[in-house]
């Protein structure tokens, strides 16, 4: 177990779940890739299928359009797996909490799901991506 | 040759070729953020992702075929461990057995019938695409690679045999020395980007168009299985470009100068495949029909005339 748990620390495969946001926190996301933060030094990798994921990255209100979406995504990730919840829109919905097309927090989605299930969050609007990688690297050391 | 013996160099060599793969994809990862100018990875960072791998869970889609869905990977990574082995036996004891340099070639092809199986068996549509993808890529680029193998076999007078190849350059020069034999050495490097599903070559699995094509399904312990395969065939192709075009590493100096030359041919895949956009499938098979085998058939033509 320990072995494997060090490879879950040192190498989280991240998949970008766009769930109804403005498009501000996922230009800040794909910002962490870039060579001035770089997190593939962390080992951490986006990849194109939840079925390769660790950790899924949810922005974004949770729309009732995107709810069952974002419970099958969750559903479809190999466990052990961790939610990283991004945006203040995520946490609480933001300047869109009384919105008419929003269903509610992110975290409240998926514990439908799993009442067991890991939460990282990092509030912000955008968060900076400083403030997503430490919040990553914090959740990754608790692990 | 007893039996014992023949294992004990099977398991010796697909350990041995794996760790070199391992360490040889965090190179390629590692030159591929220095050129992006960024610090990339720490060395171990690709064992890192199979332990992980290896200790999530696995599942099994409702669509797919449960055994053939399990066992592609593990034929595959089979597959390019015997011929890991029979390079190894060949460069460093002088074993082999007429028509290995066709068994190589045929082990070869293995990972890739792997993907096609296991994208297939999967169920996914977006895996079925990047199966059919990988199979139009191999009917492209094994009529160049043989026809490369050709030169090279013409050169060293007509022998199927690994050893006889070495003999050969051993005794009258590196095939590489010879004009016809840097045409397909240029012809077997493209093609073994092909083979390994580089960049101007990764059409099946282009994840900015079918997610992860045939690997879209895989998790867990399969998909580590896929991941060591792929670590495994980016030491392979090398090692069998080295044995063919270079001499290969027989005794004493001869492996320590294979080591440049091994750190040559794999960074010049990661420079082809950090400088070069991903081409459409129908623009891949009209680069390897139309371009590279008028090109092996020139080197075939030079070597008949022994230049």
């Amino acid at each position: 177990m320990g072995f494997t748990r060090w490879g879950l620390k040192k190498s989280p495969w991240v998949y970008h779940v766009n769930t109804g946001a403005c498009n501000n926190c996922d230009i800040e996301v794909l910002d962490l890739l870039t060579p001035r933060f770089d997190v593939e030094r962390f080992g951490i990798q986006l990849v194109g299928t939840p079925r390769h994921a660790d950790a899924l990255v949810v922005t974004g209100i949770c729309t009732r359009q995107c709810r069952p979406r974002l419970q099958e995504i969750y559903r479809q990730t190999p466990k052990p797996c961790v939610v990283f919840v991004i945006g203040v829109c995520a946490l609480t919905g933001g300047i869109f909490h009384d919105a008419y097309h929003r269903w509610g927090r992110v975290d409240d989605a998926i514990r439908e799901v799993d009442p067991n299930a890991i939460f990282a969050y990092v509030p912000g609007c955008p968060p900076k991506p400083e403030a997503m990688a430490i919040g990553v690297l914090k959740a990754l050391a608790m692990l | 040759m007893d039996i014992g013996w023949v294992i004990l160099v099977f398991a010796l060599a697909t350990v041995g070729t794996t760790v070199l793969g391992l360490l040889s994809k965090w190179v390629d990862r590692k030159v591929t953020a220095r050129i992006q100018w960024r610090v990339g990875p720490p060395w171990y960072q690709t064992i890192a992702d199979v332990a992980k791998l290896l200790g999530k869970e696995t599942i099994v889609p409702a669509t797919a075929r449960k055994w053939t869905f399990l066992l592609a990977p593990v034929v595959g990574f089979a597959g390019t461990a015997v011929a890991a082995s029979v390079l190894w036996g060949a460069n460093l004891s002088g074993t082999g057995f007429i028509g290995d340099l066709i068994v190589v070639v045929y082990l070869l092809t293995m990972p890739s019938l792997a993907i096609i199986v296991g994208g297939i068996a999967s169920g996914n549509p977006v895996s079925a695409l990047g199966a059919s993808r990988e199979m139009k890529l191999v009917f492209s680029y094994e009529l160049p690679f043989i026809l490369a193998l050709v030169t090279v076999i013409i050169q060293a007078g007509g022998t199927l045999r690994l050893n006889g190849i070495l003999e050969h350059q051993a005794a009258s020069g590196m095939v590489i020395g010879s004009f016809s034999g840097v045409i397909a050495f240029l012809v077997a490097i493209l093609c073994g980007q092909a083979k390994l599903g580089l960049v101007p070559f990764d059409i099946p699995e282009a994840e900015t168009e079918i997610m992860a094509g045939p690997f879209t399904e895989y998790s867990g312990a399969p998909l580590a299985v896929f991941y060591l395969m792929k670590a495994l065939l980016l030491a392979t192709v090398p090692i069998f470009l080295i044995t063919v075009f270079w001499g290969g590493f027989r005794e004493g100096w001869q492996v320590l100068w294979t080591v440049p030359v091994y750190v040559l041919i794999l960074v010049l895949f990661v420079l082809i495949r950090n400088t070069n956009p991903r081409l459409r499938i129908d623009q891949a098979l009209k680069f390897f029909w139309f371009g590279l085998t008028p090109l092996s058939a020139l080197a075939v033509v030079l070597a008949i005339f022994g230049l």
